[in-house]
């Protein structure tokens, strides 16, 4: 037992429990009987309170058979079930047993409705409404937290419906990111780059997506840009999804657009974690979220021009 | 029962010892104990004619027309009631009820209590002796028991006959009838919870689920066990209405009642005797009104908890009196005071308007009302707003903050709903909303969830949470029988600072 060093409590609870049977039972059949009432009345002469008597009104035989019928019931159910000390039971019942065959019970009837779908391609998969409903129904329950409701993210969470991927918006490379995760980090340079050279740099990333930006600060941020964040970045700023290395010229901005939110990224730079769902969801979950999560940004498939 | 101090009207409610059964011979002839546990004492009821017998068979009929027929009524295509635990909703003719108005539930419960408290005030166990579930199907039972092996006496005789062909073809005679009814019973029971036309087809082709099996025959079980077997036990040892409605008796009460002035000295006469010159009271101590009674009990004796106020004994002694030549109803309803004190029945009657039966009757009068109205303007919509947690707000293309809701729509209805959602904001200016409008389309009796995203100009936003309203409006289809709704909800909108 591993709730305590010794044996002895196991054996004392399981001995309260007999005993407390055992004792019951003594004392329906040591107390059945009681000196006869004379009186018609039933009245046993006891008085309180100078006009409260007691009479005797006797339980029904029958009631004395369920009680014991009870205390052997409780029996029966001790050998069963755990119930004496750290004794499991003839039945080996645990509620964590019972959770996991629940569970495994749920999810054979899961995979017959999932059957269907590990068939048919992730495309068809996602053109079909049933499995919209299922892949919104799984996205609300394990992506929605961070990714929101509605899939489109919130600073630092990328936006999963707009077509603008940090891996890849494949079919196998979304797969690949819902069951291994992803760590996207982005090294924070405060040490290489100073704090006014990061603001000439973050004009020119400004400029890349065609917001307004100071010319002669972005051309001074070009080169160190070009030496420096290129090497993930490519050298038109278009990133690089083996790396995860977003597309800083598509006006998607993960933390922000604004120069004080690029200079912090490129100061303390970024460490985005998505965990891995491998432990968590089963294949076929996986697939019903892969090919929902590629509807929503590939609506040309028949009925997937929802959007949500 | 309710006087607080010994009266003549409420005495002990024990039977006298020579009424009783020697619990056990042995056990008595060899001392002077006597054992805790009364074995039951078989009660043979007389059968019995009369008003109080009529208005009964009458409630029995109804009750069970209402019971066993309700659930093979249709409507809309379905069940006219059935409560579908399994899906959640419970269908009553057009209502559809869902979990969120369980509300209904409690104050239909408040309701019912209420009326107990009503009809138990004014005229003692009135539920008990018509209505309840184990009256009627003890009635229906002993009604089969007293076809099958005869009244009172045919069936003590039997009883104590030695078993024989005839002894044997008759208790299973009984025994089938009895069966079957509970059987059927208990499919109706499980029929209002799941719908009772397949159900029967699940029986013929022995294809029930284990638990519609289970429930099936754990009612029809405790049908055949408590009407058959334990009757009146039920009512003395395990029903806490009976103890409960006693508490609710007071002195102004029409209870069943044994007018003692009139009826002591009891003894037998002949029926052209002059009684009165011997000394004697009205009662002929014939014992009638003790072999019709369903509890067993004496109601010369005074009121009992045991007494169920079936009110067979005062159409037992109602035919005895007619017999005698004399007035009826040496027992009859009448209350406590009025017979103490000698008040006349007209007295009696009024005193049944007092102020408690008068307060329950204007709280009763007030639920009723304000459940049905409400039932009749309940909202066939209903809106849930649940804001994203996980993320404050959002920028998008610079040019907007965007908060993200999860709204949940439920179409109460059987008719497809058609919603529109808005947003507005005293706190706010320009907020706009943007969801799938094919989300708007509810089906019948649905329940979905639609992710919203509102959003206000960027530069219109100050820092922190603003109080907004989410408003879903339903439009109404007449022609679908569908009503119009308008629900508005207030969340937070919050603006996060570092954009």
């Amino acid at each position: 037992m591993s709730d305590f060093f010794t044996d002895f409590w196991s054996y004392y609870i399981a001995a309260i429990a007999l005993v407390g049977i055992v004792w019951c039972v003594w004392l329906l059949f040591s107390q059945r009987r009681v000196a006869k009432v004379a009186d018609a009345t039933q009245d046993t002469g006891h008085v309180w309170d100078g006009d409260l008597r007691e009479l005797n009104n006797p339980l029904p035989r029958w009631w004395m058979w369920m009680f014991l019928l009870a205390c052997i019931f409780g029996l029966i159910y001790l050998v069963l079930y755990p119930g004496l000390g750290s004794y499991a039971g003839v039945l080996k019942f645990s509620t964590q047993g019972e959770l996991a065959a629940h569970r495994k019970a749920a999810e054979q009837v899961q995979n017959e409705i999932y059957a269907k779908y590990m068939k048919m391609d992730v495309t068809q998969v996602a053109a079909d409404p049933q499995a919209r409903e299922i892949g919104q129904r799984l996205f609300l329950n394990y992506c929605a937290q961070c990714h929101g409701s509605d899939a489109r993210g919130s600073r630092g969470f990328p936006n999963l419906t707009d077509n603008d991927w940090l891996y890849g918006g494949d079919p196998a490379t979304i797969t690949q990111t819902i069951t291994k995760g992803r760590n996207g980090v982005m090294p924070p340079l405060g040490a290489a780059i100073d704090a006014k050279l990061s603001g000439d740099v973050a004009q020119y990333v400004r400029s890349l997506s065609g917001l307004a930006s100071d010319p002669i600060r972005a051309s001074r941020g070009e080169s160190t840009f070009k030496s420096t964040c290129a090497a993930c970045h490519g050298a038109t700023g278009k990133g690089n999804q083996a790396l995860g290395a977003p597309n800083l010229s598509d006006n998607v901005w993960l933390y922000g657009s604004s120069e004080a939110n690029i200079v912090d990224a490129i100061q303390k730079g970024h460490n985005n974690h998505m965990p891995a769902h491998e432990e968590i969801l089963t294949p076929e979950r996986i697939r019903m979220l892969t090919a929902y999560v590629w509807g929503l940004s590939n609506t040309s498939g028949a009925g997937t021009g929802s959007g949500q | 029962m309710n006087a607080p101090e010994p009266e003549p009207l409420a005495r002990s409610r024990t039977l006298p010892a020579a009424q009783r059964e020697p619990a056990s011979a042995t056990a008595d002839a060899q001392s002077s104990d006597e054992t805790l546990y009364e074995v039951r004492r078989k009660i043979y009821p007389r059968s019995v004619t009369g008003a109080f017998s009529r208005w009964r068979v009458w409630v029995v009929v109804l009750t069970q027309l209402f019971f066993y027929g309700m659930p093979w009524l249709q409507w809309n295509g379905r069940q006219a009631m059935l409560f579908d635990l399994g899906a959640r909703k419970f269908y009553i003719f057009g209502l559809v009820l869902w979990p969120q108005d369980v509300i209904y539930l409690a104050v239909l419960l408040v309701i019912s209590a209420l009326s107990l408290f009503l009809f138990t005030a004014i005229a003692g166990r009135l539920f008990c002796g018509y209505a309840c579930p184990q009256t009627v199907y003890t009635e229906i039972f002993m009604w089969i028991e007293r076809h099958v092996e005869g009244d009172r006496f045919a069936r003590i005789r039997l009883d104590g006959d030695p078993w024989s062909a005839r002894k044997l073809r008759l208790k299973a005679t009984k025994h089938s009838l009895w069966i079957l009814i509970a059987l059927w019973t208990g499919f109706t029971f499980v029929g209002y919870f799941s719908p009772i036309r397949a159900l029967g087809g699940q029986v013929l082709s022995l294809s029930l689920g284990p638990w519609q099996t289970f429930w099936m025959l754990f009612y029809a079980f405790a049908t055949w066990g408590n009407a058959g077997f334990m009757r009146e036990q039920v009512c003395k040892y395990m029903c806490p209405y009976a103890r409960f409605q006693s508490v609710m008796v007071d002195r102004d009460t029409y209870v069943v009642t044994y007018d003692v002035g009139r009826g002591e000295p009891r003894g037998s006469r002949s029926r052209k005797a002059d009684y009165k010159a011997s000394g004697l009271g009205e009662c002929v101590n014939c014992s009638i009104c003790v072999q019709v009674c369903p509890t067993g009990i004496d109601i010369r004796d005074g009121l009992q908890y045991d007494c169920i106020g079936c009110g067979a004994c005062i159409d037992a002694c109602n035919q005895v009196m007619d017999k005698m030549a004399y007035p009826r109803g040496l027992i009859r309803y009448t209350s406590e005071n009025a017979m103490r004190r000698a008040l006349s029945e007209a007295v009696a009657r009024k005193r049944l308007v007092r102020p408690r039966t008068v307060v329950y009757s204007v709280i009763w009068l007030a639920l009723v009302g304000g459940f049905m109205a409400s039932l009749a303007m309940r909202t066939p919509l209903k809106v849930d707003i649940i804001r994203d947690r996980g993320a404050l707000g959002r920028e998008v293309e610079g040019r907007w903050i965007e908060n993200v809701y999860r709204l949940q729509l439920i179409n109460t209805t059987e008719a497809p709903m058609r919603v529109a959602i808005s947003a507005d904001s005293d706190e706010l200016k320009g907020l706009t909303v943007e969801y799938d409008h094919s989300a708007g389309d509810l089906d019948p009796t649905s329940n979905r969830l639609i992710p919203v995203r509102v959003r206000v100009p960027i530069d219109a936003a100050g820092q922190g949470t603003h109080k907004i309203h989410v408003t879903v409006t339903a439009a109404g289809d007449e022609a679908a029988g569908a009503r119009g709704a308008e629900i508005s909800q207030s969340t937070s909108f919050i603006v996060p600072r570092n954009l």
